[in-house]
């Protein structure tokens, strides 16, 4: 597909073509508490913008909930509403359908209305996978955004299935006899969710920072090309991560240029990357572990080992980066 | 004033039709826009009932099957929150998989309905009528209220949407059903006309509180001891508010369709000049009554309550009727474990309320009909034999359960000793 066909594609989604055009209007504003360098924040505020004011918003539970919107001090000047940990999907499934009927009926007037839900990595990968599956087979214009910090951040930092592979977290800490207690790899949602909701036209990974625009961008696809639709965000996180706020920016594009966090979107079935860790020299995960206090225990065969994995995404799997599948082409031969 | 010409202008058709049947006729009647669907038995046949309203283009909804409890009815829920009218159900333990949920509900004062078809609580896995169910949400800002009837199911869904979305109470509702005994039971039901309804249940508004990006609000920002005690006042003043506005809305379901709820709360079958009173919820009612109606030819001056509205529980309307009783029994068709007398829960509820009249007869508890099993009149009638001895009785009386001293048979046990 060429550089026209592309912008052909999202014709109607008015993508940004440079930062000049971003919209000036804030609908995510004054009013939270989250932590300096907090790029989950971040994630609030630019969905928010692309999508524009005509939209409704579920929070699941999580830091996003707590630190954002304690009572009397909201600052979304969308209409939103709290869901429960699990219930990102289903949120917004029931807005979304509220919404059609009602206009469908003739007691709201007709227009197009989004309806995005925001869940963390708990919550929407782990606790409402279930429901964010269920809302990916239904045909109700919705977005779920997973915004993963790859913890538990409003709790104390526990580890989810998005913390990665030994990451020190408050239920997995570094020990005399265990220095490794989170042994499980991340888990991949984006692409599980990809694989096994053929209808849903577009699911995504992004990072709030990089390439500029790039996620800014997708909810604007995502939100435009009918249906319901994902996209997971990497957000790093000072508090969580253990760093200086001000590397979150730096952390996010490390994340994406080690190849550790793949970034691509998957539309109607056909994967694009949006930064092609696989074709492009992929700095050392090393330079991205070594800067966050959540690896501090980390010996050479625990960043050898890291490696390993990510260069395995990279090279031997059949869709690099996003399938974890090996062979099917030998198998072919 | 019944007329023929009054009943035929409100109602549209006679039909023999389930509990369940009922409730969908009732859903689809009310306008609902969005409704979400689990499977589980007994409550499910109402789902299937208003999937085939659709299939047949009989009904215009939403209709989303859920990956389970908890999602049908966060869906439910949210829907309510952008001024859909909604509606839910469940049984048993899928009732409590949607706990968080239901609590969420109640608190954001959303006025879903529910049907609950009452079942048992795992384990063991049991299909059969019990109210530990519905019971679960009676803390929490849910109306609930048991039908005992296809026709009471049709009206109480109906009634139950009124007081649910009043602007005074705005809490969710929960029309609770015996499992497999209205569930599975067929009888004839009158099916009002949709203009008849349209005049009983105005339009649900929720006025400032609609979630629409012509009214951008937040709804539930995260709340401490800085201003949750308020809402939780809020909540309260509400479940008491609700009172009234039941009566209120009884009071023109009857004056539009002349259905026979002189009272709300409870209706009491030869009470006036009972000495001896039994109250019970749900279809245990029809044993109830017939036993009534024997023990009445033989001159024992005996009547029952069969209780509808169990929150906002009548407190005032139950002490006026039954501290005129010389003896009292209740049937609870739950438990309350290691609870106050390790009683059942409506004998608590009952005896709280009792504390406060000014004479108080003396009442015993009777655990009955529990994981389904059946409650004859033949039960009741014992059961009323000895709460005319109440004084000598125990005060917690198992009905028909296997004990030590008889195991192997299923005799009615209801005369031997308890505990």
């Amino acid at each position: 597909m060429t550089t026209e066909e592309k912008m052909e594609e999202f014709k109607g989604a008015n993508l940004y073509s440079n930062v000049h055009k971003i919209d000036l209007p804030e609908f995510y504003t004054s009013g939270h508490r989250t932590c300096q360098g907090c790029e989950s924040a971040l994630v609030m505020r630019d969905f928010i913008k692309a999508a524009g004011p005509r939209t409704v918003v579920t929070g699941a539970t999580g830091c996003m909930y707590v630190a954002n919107t304690s009572y009397m001090t909201t600052p979304w000047v969308v209409p939103w509403m709290h869901t429960q940990l699990g219930g990102g999907g289903s949120s917004a499934v029931g807005m979304a359908a509220g919404l059609r009927a009602l206009m469908r009926k003739g007691k709201i007037p007709k227009e197009n209305i989004n309806v995005i839900n925001f869940s963390g990595d708990l919550g929407g990968g782990d606790m409402g996978i279930g429901g964010v599956s269920m809302a990916l087979q239904t045909d109700y214009n919705l977005l779920v955004i997973m915004y993963d910090n790859e913890s538990a951040a409003n709790t104390d930092i526990q580890a989810t299935n998005m913390t990665p592979w030994g990451a020190q977290t408050t239920f997995s800490p570094t020990g005399t006899k265990e220095r490794i207690m989170h042994k499980r790899w991340k888990k991949n949602v984006a692409a599980m969710l990809a694989v096994g909701h053929p209808n849903c036209k577009y699911v995504a990974t992004a990072c709030a920072t990089f390439p500029p625009m790039d996620y800014m961008n997708k909810v604007k696809k995502a939100l435009s090309i009918g249906g319901p639709t994902f996209i997971h965000t990497l957000d790093p996180c000072p508090k969580g991560w253990d760093y200086h706020p001000r590397y979150s920016g730096d952390l996010g594009q490390l994340a994406v240029k080690t190849g550790v966090f793949p970034l691509y979107e998957i539309v109607r079935g056909e994967v694009r990357y949006t930064y092609d860790a696989a074709a492009k020299k992929r700095v050392p995960v090393r330079e991205y572990l070594e800067k966050q206090g959540r690896f501090s225990h980390f010996k050479e065969e625990d960043y050898d080992f890291f490696q390993q994995r990510v260069d395995e995404m990279w090279e031997e799997w059949e869709v690099p980066g996003i399938a974890p599948i090996r062979g099917a082409l030998k198998l072919r031969k | 004033m019944t007329t023929e010409a009054v009943l035929k202008d409100v109602y549209e058709s006679e039909e023999l039709l389930t509990g369940t049947d009922a409730v969908a006729q009732a859903v689809r009647l009310a306008d609902v826009d969005v409704f979400s669907a689990y499977p589980i038995r007994p409550y499910t046949g109402v789902m299937d009932r208003l999937a085939k309203f659709i299939a047949d283009g009989k009904f215009d909804a939403e209709y989303i099957i859920a990956d389970g409890e908890h999602s049908q009815f966060e869906i439910a829920k949210h829907a309510s929150s952008v001024g859909a009218r909604a509606f839910a159900g469940s049984s048993g333990t899928g009732w409590l998989y949607a706990t968080e949920a239901l609590a969420a509900t109640a608190t954001d004062r959303l006025p879903v309905l529910a049907l609950v078809g009452n079942r048992a609580l795992d384990d063991p896995g049991a299909f059969g009528v019990e109210h530990n169910d519905a019971m679960l949400v009676r803390d929490l800002g849910w109306l609930i209220v048991w039908a005992s009837t296809a026709q009471e199911a049709l009206d109480t869904t109906l009634i139950g949407y009124r007081v649910a979305e009043d602007p005074k109470v705005r809490m969710p509702c929960a029309v609770a059903m015996d499992g497999g005994y209205l569930t599975h039971s067929q009888h004839m039901v009158k099916i009002p006309t949709k203009e008849a309804v349209k005049r009983f249940l105005p339009p649900y508004d929720l006025g400032k509180r609609r979630l629409h990006p012509d009214n951008p609000i937040s709804i539930a920002p995260q709340v401490n001891e800085d201003w949750g005690m308020e809402i939780r006042r809020q909540n309260w003043e509400a479940a008491k508010r609700a009172v009234g506005v039941i009566r209120k809305a009884y009071d023109e379901f009857e004056s539009i369709f002349h259905a026979g709820y002189p009272n709300p709360f409870f209706e009491e079958f030869m009470t006036s000049d009972a000495d001896t009173i039994i109250v019970g919820m749900g279809t245990v009612s029809a044993a109830a009554k017939t036993a009534v109606r024997q023990m009445r030819k033989k001159g024992d001056k005996v009547g029952y309550i069969k209780l509808r509205w169990f929150r906002p529980f009548p407190s005032e309307e139950l002490r006026k009727a039954l501290s005129r009783a010389s003896h009292l029994g209740v049937i609870d068709r739950d438990f309350a474990h290691g609870g106050p007398d390790d009683a059942g829960v409506l004998f608590t509820d009952i005896s709280s309320a009792l504390y406060r009249a000014k004479s108080r007869p003396p009442v015993i508890d009777f655990i009955a009909g529990l994981a389904g099993r059946e409650v004859s009149i033949e039960d009741v009638i014992a059961m009323f034999r000895k709460v005319e001895k109440a004084e000598e009785a125990d005060v917690v009386n198992w009905v028909r359960v296997r004990e030590k001293s008889n195991r192997g048979s299923q005799g009615n046990s209801s005369g031997g000793k308890s505990d």
